[in-house]
């Protein structure tokens, strides 16, 4: 038993990183950036607005909180429903309140089947930024160029249409991409996505088409992972989203402005057990002080202006 | 293939020869960042997939680059607060990739041993020469980024041969983090020269805490000093090790490094019982004290195998 003797050749092994889309760099080494009121934390809230529909399309893997059982999987479905129809709207009053704002990345299908849900998104001055078709078209290696390409321009196009908004920028569905995502969404005009989960601030990425900026969309505080997948108590969610707030101010003192995002799932914390778990968790917030409260497109305008 | 890997006897945790490290000191405490590179579009192996997407999964490597542009920075900050050495579990290819990184390591005394070259790069199937070739790889590439000669090994991925501790032993590696089966550092058997194993530890690792158990960072903290009160209580009886298995692609996180702090500012309030150091000065100190007569009782014993 041996391996092919290419399992032991490094082409890659050199100086930075082992592809082209973005250098390596040290955030701690950046020049530092001044949010509006020189406030430490942006604080950068997303709610995606997502279709599932019940005949998952299986490409190489499924969306996470796709069907689950056999046809007709009515559980699922309805559970991801009700986040779109009853969930979001508990999510829209606590921020309402608080004055705070969102970015809501939206499936095409959504906008399409739930003009009124467009509406309220407006209504509450959230920005929508592109999240694909639907649930199962997803991107991936493999798929077709041509295909991505009318995926991202159908989202586009229907966002743009029914909402009004400038749409700047992306997260893809099940945050896949193919090799080809970054350079087709900056071919398409997008200023940023929000797929990659490497850094606590913007960075740019260079594609043949242009660059296109990677904003920091983590999952390791969203609501979906902390409690559904890792199992946790809502309030041990909430301390940890405070804990960063707290680290995060701290190194705003030395090293400039931070970004504190923080991804809300309508079919998750927009549970009436939850809820309020969500308006303690920001009151608490807004009370420590620093926060700029903004949308994506806000912050990458903002950061885009100092670093040129 | 084997039903016991046999590579130590049974030997039970009562009535061993006794351990007292240097000064005195109950338990050794030693912290190993695992420094890795994984690769965005690595060569098959048979026998483990590196990503579970098609190419390029992008969220499972974006994740783990978080540690080099972010993570470890925080953590060589608290490690320094409290003075504390890391011994550093290491992709060897770091060197070529990030040698800003190795270089902080370095200029603070930290300790390097082989996590092979990437973890994205798996020992399953390899033949003898490919083995021994990673082996020397890694002790070439460490020497010349930092001069270092490695004493130690931590398989890339966990991913082991028949042969990977015989091999060790015969490239002069002194101790092995890749064997789970005690709390104190032991001889392990080897066709020639010697090995010991370790403690490293699985159950305290922050993968092991965040992703596996889906403990909060409030919770690790906890867990950490637990480990640490039972091990410096059994350590008056007889030295024990503990170590921290940290990557800083968890433990590096605004959400974590903060809890874990606690963690690191209890165990160093007990300095006076407890030997702050790096692996490599513990096998030191083991060999020159222990390993004989350890090896005496151990290495003789029959029955099980």
């Amino acid at each position: 038993m041996s391996l092919p003797s290419e399992y032991l050749e490094y082409p890659k092994r050199r100086h930075g990183m082992d592809h082209d889309l973005y250098p390596w760099s040290n955030m701690f080494d950046r020049p530092p950036v001044k949010w509006p009121g020189d406030k430490p934390i942006a604080l950068w809230i997303t709610v995606a607005l997502e279709f599932f529909p019940l005949t998952p399309n299986d490409g190489p893997f499924r969306a996470p909180g796709h069907m689950a059982t056999p046809y007709p999987d009515l559980r699922t479905y309805t559970t991801k429903d009700y986040g779109n129809r009853v969930g979001v709207y508990r999510i829209m009053r606590v921020l309402d309140k608080l004055g705070l704002k969102a970015t809501a990345p939206v499936n095409a299908a959504v906008a399409r089947r739930y003009p009124p849900l467009i509406e309220a998104v407006n209504e509450a001055g959230w920005e929508i930024i592109g999240h694909g078709v639907d649930m199962n078209s997803l991107h991936y290696g493999g798929l077709a160029e041509d295909i991505e390409r009318a995926y991202i321009a159908e989202t586009l196009s229907t966002l743009r249409e029914v909402s009004g908004q400038p749409v700047r920028g992306w997260l893809s569905p099940a945050r896949s991409e193919s090799e080809n995502t970054p350079r087709l969404l900056a071919e398409a005009g997008v200023d940023y996505l929000c797929d990659w989960v490497n850094d606590d601030m913007p960075y740019d990425m260079s594609t043949p088409a242009g660059r296109i900026t990677a904003m920091p969309h983590t999952y390791e505080l969203e609501d979906r992972h902390v409690i559904t997948v890792l199992g946790q108590l809502e309030e041990l969610w909430s301390e940890q989203v405070l804990d960063a707030a707290r680290r995060l101010r701290r190194e705003a003192e030395k090293y400039g402005g931070r970004v504190l995002h923080l991804s809300l799932t309508p079919y998750v914390i927009g549970q009436p057990f939850r809820i309020a778990i969500l308006e303690h968790l920001l009151e608490a917030l807004v009370a420590e002080g620093g926060i700029w409260s903004a949308t994506g497109g806000e912050i990458h305008s903002a950061w885009r202006d100092q670093v040129g | 293939m084997k039903a016991d890997p046999g590579l130590y006897s049974y030997w039970p945790y009562r009535n061993r020869p006794k351990i007292t490290w240097p000064g005195g000191k109950k338990l050794a405490f030693w912290v190993a960042p695992n420094i890795e590179f994984y690769e965005l579009n690595p060569p098959n192996n048979p026998f483990r997939k590196a990503w579970p997407r098609p190419y390029p999964d992008i969220v499972s490597y974006s994740y783990r680059d978080f540690g080099n542009r972010v993570g470890h920075w925080r953590l060589m900050d608290l490690m320094d607060e409290f003075s504390i050495r890391g011994s550093v579990s290491l992709s060897v290819a770091m060197c070529q990739h990030h040698p800003e990184i190795i270089e902080a390591c370095a200029e603070r005394g930290w300790e390097f041993f082989s996590h092979g070259i990437y973890n994205t790069r798996y020992c399953y199937g390899m033949d003898e020469a490919q083995e021994r070739a990673i082996i020397e790889d890694a002790i070439e590439t460490v020497i010349q980024a930092t001069g270092q000669q490695i004493r130690g090994y931590l398989a890339p991925a966990l991913t082991h041969t028949e042969r990977t501790m015989d091999l060790l032993a015969e490239y002069g590696i002194w101790y092995t983090c890749d064997l789970f089966q005690d709390d104190q550092p032991q001889p392990i058997k080897v066709k020639t020269g010697r090995l010991i194993s370790m403690p490293y530890s699985l159950e305290i690792n922050d993968h092991y805490a965040y992703n596996v158990y889906g403990q909060s960072p409030a919770q690790y903290t906890s867990i950490l000093k637990r480990q640490f009160d039972t091990l410096l209580r059994e350590g008056e009886e007889s030295g024990t090790v503990m170590c921290i298995p940290l990557h800083a692609y968890l433990v590096g996180r605004a959400h974590r490094i903060d809890p874990f702090r606690e963690a690191l500012e209890y165990i160093t309030s007990h300095r006076d019982d407890v030997w702050i150091t790096t692996a490599a000065e513990i096998a030191e100190y083991y060999y020159d004290h222990y390993y004989d007569a350890a090896a005496e009782q151990l290495l003789s014993r029959v029955g099980e195998e």
